[in-house]
């Protein structure tokens, strides 16, 4: 049965998303907005929306006080080594459980998944005195453990969704055509679940990269990335708006950037299999 | 060289034993079909034979060799997959090549022999081509390709032709059996169509539940099956079966005729009734006939066209040398 649905309602309907984005978006945008005003301006009662005077100062200032680059950098081996690192232990796993399940196969998932009901805050103490112990505190390599570590029970469960969706059939070909397990996730696997791979790939990558609890605790000076750079200009100086929003529109932009490019990929991945 | 022998092998998943202690022997350059209706494990003893399962007890030998818990990488058998299983990603010339590649063959001698092989099945316009961008027919012939090219020592069948169409199947069912008369090397086919398993067959395997019923030629298990079971399953249309007064007669516990053994009368014959339904195909006519005494219909298959319609008083006369006798465990009498 065709549903019949009147202009009036679809512009409603539009309007109501177009209202909705925006409300989600807002607090973005008024921090990119706080970040070209002057700190008395930042302040204002009533707040100024668009009509002051723009200025880049905060940013000039931001960076003559503190290294961007350095943050930044940390941010992309941290984001990036996690993931990459996160990958290489879930693909195999991933593959067992989607293609040898066994009769705890679910129950396993499940655990995993559990582990991120845990406050972290729960294991702090421990991990703390784990890096003290092992000499891993404020290190590059400390945090890109804890936090694959972390992410590690999503991007299984991910790949463990879209490899289900891989027929087991064309496996048990490359078997037959005598490829070893290696090869057979090499060349046949991976491959085929690309897409599914650059979702779970991306999504890590930004939640790694947004992640600010156990990269503010576990860093200090070396290893911090652009959260700690983000902290740093809020509490101990008191009220610097403009400079806080200056510091914080730097530390997201690029991952902004990399999520706009690849909004398409994501979305894919994120509803895959649901819809075949 | 392609001999292969099962001893004693079993199966279970869990608690449910779907293969009872079987024993087997294919020798090599047979065509040997396994029959049987769905669920009979005819897959499963493929996919043991392949390596794809492990078996629960006994001994899997090629060659002489004992396979048993050798990977299927390592057994030198081909599998064509029932969904084709072609590697969606790769081109028909990758896809074929791909066994070669495994085997750590250079890229010439690869392309040779994929080329050697897309010429014998009618692929090399398609070599290009991703198996997306092919028919259903096209896609069986990259499968078949894939298999062939590494010169195994038995080719394992999994329905191969059940997701083709009727034209279809029965062209790719004789150029599977030209395959096996070029390259003279064993096959093993997975089947439920018992036309498939009669017109291509060196040997048959009937299964019903994991155990094999009858192992024969396809005109020995249509002259003399060993049971009702394997008679009632070889043979189209179906053989009639008759118990009571009408087997009786002949000493049984239940007879079975075949439809193209009964002859049609309009005025005499043994047994009287009255024709149900008639299916006129132009080289056949097949009556279902309702005879008194009985619950099923009687099928009668009379070559040609006969004029015989829905209602019709008929009598039915049944080829005396042509009746199965069986006891009431169902196993054929003498």
């Amino acid at each position: 049965m065709a549903r019949a649905v009147t202009t009036r309602r679809k512009t409603i309907n539009t309007v109501a998303a177009w209202a909705i984005g925006l409300l989600i978006f807002f607090p973005i945008l008024w921090t990119i907005l706080t970040s070209f005003k002057t700190e008395a301006q930042a302040i204002n009662d009533p707040p100024l929306f668009l009509f002051f005077d723009w200025t880049l100062e905060n940013y000039a200032v931001v960076q003559e006080r503190s290294d961007y680059m350095r943050f930044l950098w940390n941010s992309v081996i941290i984001a990036g080594g996690s993931t990459v690192l996160g990958l290489i232990v879930a693909v195999p796993a991933a593959w067992s459980m989607a293609f040898v399940p066994s009769k705890r196969t679910k129950d396993i998932l499940m655990w995993m998944l559990s582990t991120k009901m845990l406050p972290a805050v729960g294991v702090l103490y421990p991990i703390y005195l784990l890096f003290i112990e092992m000499g891993l505190l404020d290190t590059r390599i400390g945090l890109t453990i804890v936090l694959m570590l972390i992410n590690l029970p999503i991007i299984v469960w991910m790949l463990y969704t879209y490899f289900k969706e891989i027929p087991g059939e064309i496996l048990e070909a490359a078997r037959m055509d005598g490829a070893t397990l290696k090869e057979e996730i090499l060349y046949i696997l991976t491959p085929m679940a690309i897409p599914g791979i650059a979702s779970t790939l991306l999504l890590n990558v930004i939640l790694a990269w947004n992640e600010a609890f156990w990269t503010l605790n576990l860093t200090a000076a070396k290893a911090a990335p652009l959260t700690a750079f983000i902290a740093s200009y809020s509490s101990p100086e008191g009220l610097f708006y403009a400079k806080l929003s200056a510091a914080s529109t730097m530390a997201i932009a690029p991952i902004l950037i990399l999520g706009w490019f690849s909004q398409k990929q994501l979305v894919r991945g994120l509803t895959f299999g649901a819809v075949k | 060289m392609g001999q292969i022998t099962l001893n004693q092998i079993t199966k279970s998943f869990g608690d449910v034993q779907v293969i009872p202690p079987l024993d087997l022997r294919i020798d090599d350059g047979e065509f040997v079909v396994f029959v049987g209706p769905s669920g009979c494990g005819k897959s499963t003893l493929l996919r043991l034979i392949a390596g794809l399962e492990d078996i629960t007890s006994g001994e899997i030998n090629i060659d002489g060799k004992d396979a048993t818990e050798v990977p299927p990488a390592k057994r030198g058998l081909a599998m064509v997959f029932q969904s084709y299983a072609l590697y969606p990603h790769m081109s028909v010339r990758k896809n074929i090549a791909f066994p070669l590649r495994m085997a750590g063959l250079d890229k010439a001698e690869q392309d040779n022999k994929v080329e050697a092989a897309a010429k014998v099945l009618n692929l090399t316009d398609y070599l290009e081509r991703r198996p997306g961008q092919l028919s259903g027919g096209q896609r069986q012939r990259v499968a078949i390709g894939r298999a062939i090219v590494r010169e195994p020592a038995a080719f394992l069948f999994d329905e191969p032709l059940s997701n083709l169409d009727a034209a279809l199947r029965v062209n790719m069912r004789l150029e599977i059996s030209e395959l096996h008369q070029t390259l003279e090397t064993t096959m093993i086919y997975v089947t439920h169509d018992q036309v498939e398993a009669m017109t291509m067959a060196d040997k048959i395997v009937v299964l019903q539940a994991g155990i094999i019923e009858q192992v024969g030629s396809p005109l020995e298990l249509y002259h003399t099956p060993r049971n009702r079971f394997v008679a009632g399953f070889i043979g189209s249309p179906k053989m009639n079966f008759m118990m009571g007064a009408f087997s009786a007669e002949y000493d049984a516990a239940t007879i079975g005729i075949r439809p193209e053994h009964i002859s049609v009368s309009h005025t005499e014959g043994k047994w009287s009734g009255k024709v149900g339904v008639s299916e006129h195909l132009g080289s056949d006519t097949f009556l279902y006939v309702d005879v008194d005494g009985l619950e099923d219909p009687v099928t009668v298959r009379s070559t040609g066209e006969v004029a015989f319609r829905h209602g019709d008083a008929v009598h039915l006369t049944p080829d005396p040398e042509k009746i199965h006798r069986f006891d009431n465990q169902g196993l054929r009498m003498a």
